[in-house]
């Protein structure tokens, strides 16, 4: 494949997408594992271990949501107005996440608190599940009209597929947050954490065979990318070796070697998806003759050109603060003051 | 119900609810960057305990202008889907600026002024307060190319005809320097320093008159009051440039904000009106020539009316003309509040006026009250034009989204907001009860 710009702008938003599942995922794994913690201490710590972060984290999905509106304005119409409801329960959920993280510790009633928690509970829990579940429709096709526009209804976005890559997204994150959390914690909640990630990576071993299996057998047009561009098949293999290598690194207590082992999992998965589906943004089913494309569906190649100018200074900016970040608040959490 | 109706409720409703938080993060961002300049510079821990207090005060808020702020992106997409194709290739580009250049920046350096005072150094840290209002700034700099460029179009092309039909980019810095985005942005910002300044300025006057936490207080005062004063100061200029860009860019706007019927006539001034649009005219109390004076010098300068636009090409008149008005009375008040308060701080008595401190208690509803009337006279006023004199509001909506949907997320945004405006309202008045820390020895 020849690298132009539409091909540059379709892989650079499935890098955001990466970023936000690599950074963001974990915030959402916490919360999701959140209620297993009892004790308000613990809850706490929690919190405060993505505190300074999950709201840089999340900036990541706001970025390939602009990025897409500017880059392929049409997926950007047709996605989000297709997925009305959806979308709006998605921001539902994002609102109490992000709420109840900030709320929570402003007042001591228990009362006040078990509410927040099961808020940021619930509000991480859905943004997860309704997140894959969007993905796995893009992945596995939606009616498209010849007009560009989106011609299906809301339960047929409820396909076993998308939801079974709902429960993916959620298995993964909760696995991926609970090895962040081994990195944050320390005494009996490091013993808890390190109980829930294996907990989770069993979940995580079985969805994840079903899911690739799912993908390869039922997505005709993943099977077909991969056996054009048989390289493709290195990002599958990676991933099954970074899971591997996780289940290895989770029994001999190696913290930080299975969290790396994860993130390499979700960049290598994110590879996968974005080689299988490129050029399809929205893959049109039945009708794949609309699909909107990196080709058929961008902006001026000037707007693009400026986008990439735009990114290119800004990224290496994004990524200093990012490490400048998680290197000011790296290592364990202690409670202080200032503290949620 | 009308998809369109639906629709402009829906955004309306939460665009509004959003901008009571971006601009209390910008004002209260330079004071607190100011703050913690002095605390370095003098090293007074009362620079500091303010510095702690305000931080906490922002985090809230900013916390409420992230959760709110991820709404609007969305719902360009989910509710104009037809808008987002037809702009998407100009107005995607800010958008994307916006979350790359500054929400990075903000949401990375507001983590270490709220939780790192301990991880980072003094310098560091008071770097870190700078580059928070920096990227506050930065973001609405970005934001407001984005609507300047749907209020005065500039730098693009139309390719494609019908529905097809889009814009496209052919010079960037004209579409980002569009007509009217500088004279937007600064009374934007403005706007935001009154916002932060007075709810300073609300708080100190609180405690003055409740003998609490005193030193803190007259400090915390002084700075609101001196923010508050150059800032309504300035509202005068940035509001004129304002006024004289839309009377020259969008003149149906212009003759809808003084409710100008007539074709081509002097314009008058209404100090005080009520808009009578069945009849086309305004009761009240007006000098005459005074528009006309203050856009061109000439009090007997013609100034085009809303009769020499098809009854289609006007906006809603009344609401344009009573939103604007408003606005303006409130800027005055809030200039005669300044005043007031540097008059007596200079004569040394400013803690003694209570009259004035309670004058003071709700004042900080002003400038918000501001705020939300002028972007109301921005967007009523460019009516029927969601594109002004490009694409109509009735035509950007998505067509594949049924009304009984957009009432659906409407009920729900309206019931999540109205709780989430009860617990922002109730955690800050526990915040301002409790107060600061007192002072470490």
């Amino acid at each position: 494949m020849s690298l132009d710009l539409n091909a540059v702008w379709f892989f650079l938003v499935a890098l955001l997408l990466a970023g936000y599942a690599l950074l963001d995922g974990f915030d959402l794994g916490v919360g999701a594992l959140h209620l297993f913690a009892e004790k308000d201490e613990d809850r706490r710590v929690l919190l405060n271990a993505i505190g300074p972060v999950w709201d840089g984290n999340e900036v990541w999905l706001l970025t390939a949501g602009g990025a897409v509106f500017a880059a392929f304005p049409p997926v950007y119409a047709t996605v989000f107005s297709g997925f009305y409801l959806a979308l709006m329960l998605l921001l539902v959920a994002l609102i109490a996440r992000a709420v109840a993280i900030e709320f929570r510790s402003k007042q001591p009633m228990p009362l006040w608190r078990s509410f927040w928690d099961r808020a940021f509970a619930a509000g991480s829990i859905l943004a997860a599940v309704l997140l894959g579940v969007a993905f796995g429709n893009l992945v596995r096709g939606v009616p498209v009209g010849a007009d560009g526009e989106f011609a299906g209804a809301f339960f047929g976005l409820l396909h076993p597929y998308p939801l079974l890559m709902g429960f993916f997204a959620l298995a993964l994150f909760a696995l991926h947050g609970a090895l962040y959390l081994t990195l944050k914690t320390e005494g009996a909640l490091l013993e808890k954490a390190r109980g829930w990630a294996r907990k989770a990576f069993d979940l995580f071993a079985a969805v994840f065979i079903a899911m690739m299996a799912c993908t390869l057998f039922f997505i005709p047009r993943i099977g077909r990318a991969l056996g054009e561009h048989p390289l493709l098949l290195l990002a599958p293999l990676a991933a099954i070796l970074a899971v591997a290598n996780l289940r290895r690194e989770l029994c001999r207590g190696r913290d930080f070697q299975a969290f790396l082992s994860s993130c390499a999992l979700i960049l290598a998965l994110a590879a996968f998806f974005a080689g299988g589906m490129f050029p399809a943004l929205v893959y049109s089913l039945p009708e794949a003759q609309n699909s909107l494309s990196a080709y058929n569906a961008s902006s001026s190649q000037k707007t693009l050109a400026i986008m990439l100018v735009i990114a290119g200074l800004g990224m290496p900016l994004v990524i200093a603060y990012k490490a400048f970040v998680y290197w000011v608040f790296r290592g364990k959490v202690t409670l202080g003051p200032a503290s949620y | 119900m009308d998809t369109v109706l639906l629709a402009r409720l829906q955004f309306a409703l939460t665009i509004s609810f959003h901008y009571l938080f971006p601009p209390l993060t910008i004002g209260l961002g330079v004071l607190l960057a100011a703050m913690e300049g002095l605390h370095l510079k003098t090293g007074d821990a009362l620079y500091r305990r303010m510095s702690e207090f305000w931080a906490r005060v922002l985090g809230l808020t900013f916390a409420m202008g992230v959760a709110t702020g991820i709404v609007m992106e969305f719902e360009f997409g989910t509710n104009w889907a037809a808008y987002s194709r037809f702009v998407g290739d100009v107005f995607g580009s800010p958008l994307a600026a916006e979350a790359v250049l500054a929400f990075f920046l903000e949401s990375v350096f507001l983590a270490v002024v709220l939780f790192g005072r301990d991880k980072v150094g003094p310098v560091l840290y008071f770097l870190s307060t700078v580059l928070v209002a920096f990227g506050a700034h930065l973001s609405a700099f970005w934001i407001i190319v984005a609507n300047s460029w749907q209020q005065t179009p500039a730098g693009f092309r139309i390719v494609g005809e019908g529905a097809a039909a889009r814009a496209e980019i052919v010079d960037f810095w004209a579409m980002v320097f569009n007509p009217s985005t500088v004279d937007r942005f600064t009374h934007t910002i403005v706007g935001a320093w009154q916002s932060g300044a007075f709810l300073v300025v609300s708080v100190s006057a609180f405690y003055l008159l409740m003998r609490r936490h005193e030193a803190f207080a007259k400090a915390s005062l002084k700075f609101g009051l001196a923010l508050a004063l150059l800032a309504s100061l300035s509202q005068l200029e940035t509001g004129h440039m304002s006024t004289l860009g839309v009377a020259k860019n969008q003149p149906a706007k212009f003759a809808a904000i003084e409710a100008h019927y007539e074709k081509s006539a002097p314009a008058p001034l209404h100090l005080i009106g009520w808009v009578d649009a069945k009849n086309e005219r305004v009761r009240g109390l007006a000098v005459p020539g005074l528009a006309s004076f203050l856009l061109s010098g000439d009090p007997h300068r013609p100034v085009t009316g809303l009769r020499a636009f098809p009854p289609q090409d006007r906006p809603p008149v009344a609401a344009v003309f009573l939103t604007h008005h408003m606005m303006v009375s409130i800027g005055m008040a809030l200039i005669g509040l300044s005043l007031l308060g540097v008059f007596f701080w200079r004569r040394g008595t400013l803690y003694e006026q209570t009259w004035l401190l309670l004058l003071y208690l709700p004042s900080f509803l002003l400038p918000q009250a501001a705020n939300q009337l002028g972007w109301q006279a921005a967007e009523v006023g460019r009516q029927p034009w969601l594109v002004y004199n490009l694409l109509r509001t009735s035509e950007g909506v998505s067509k594949v989204v049924p009304a009984g949907h957009i009432l659906f997320s409407l009920l729900l945004f309206t019931l999540v907001y109205a709780g989430l405006f009860l617990v922002y309202a109730y955690l800050l008045a526990a915040k301002v009860l409790h107060g600061p820390e007192e002072a470490r020895s």
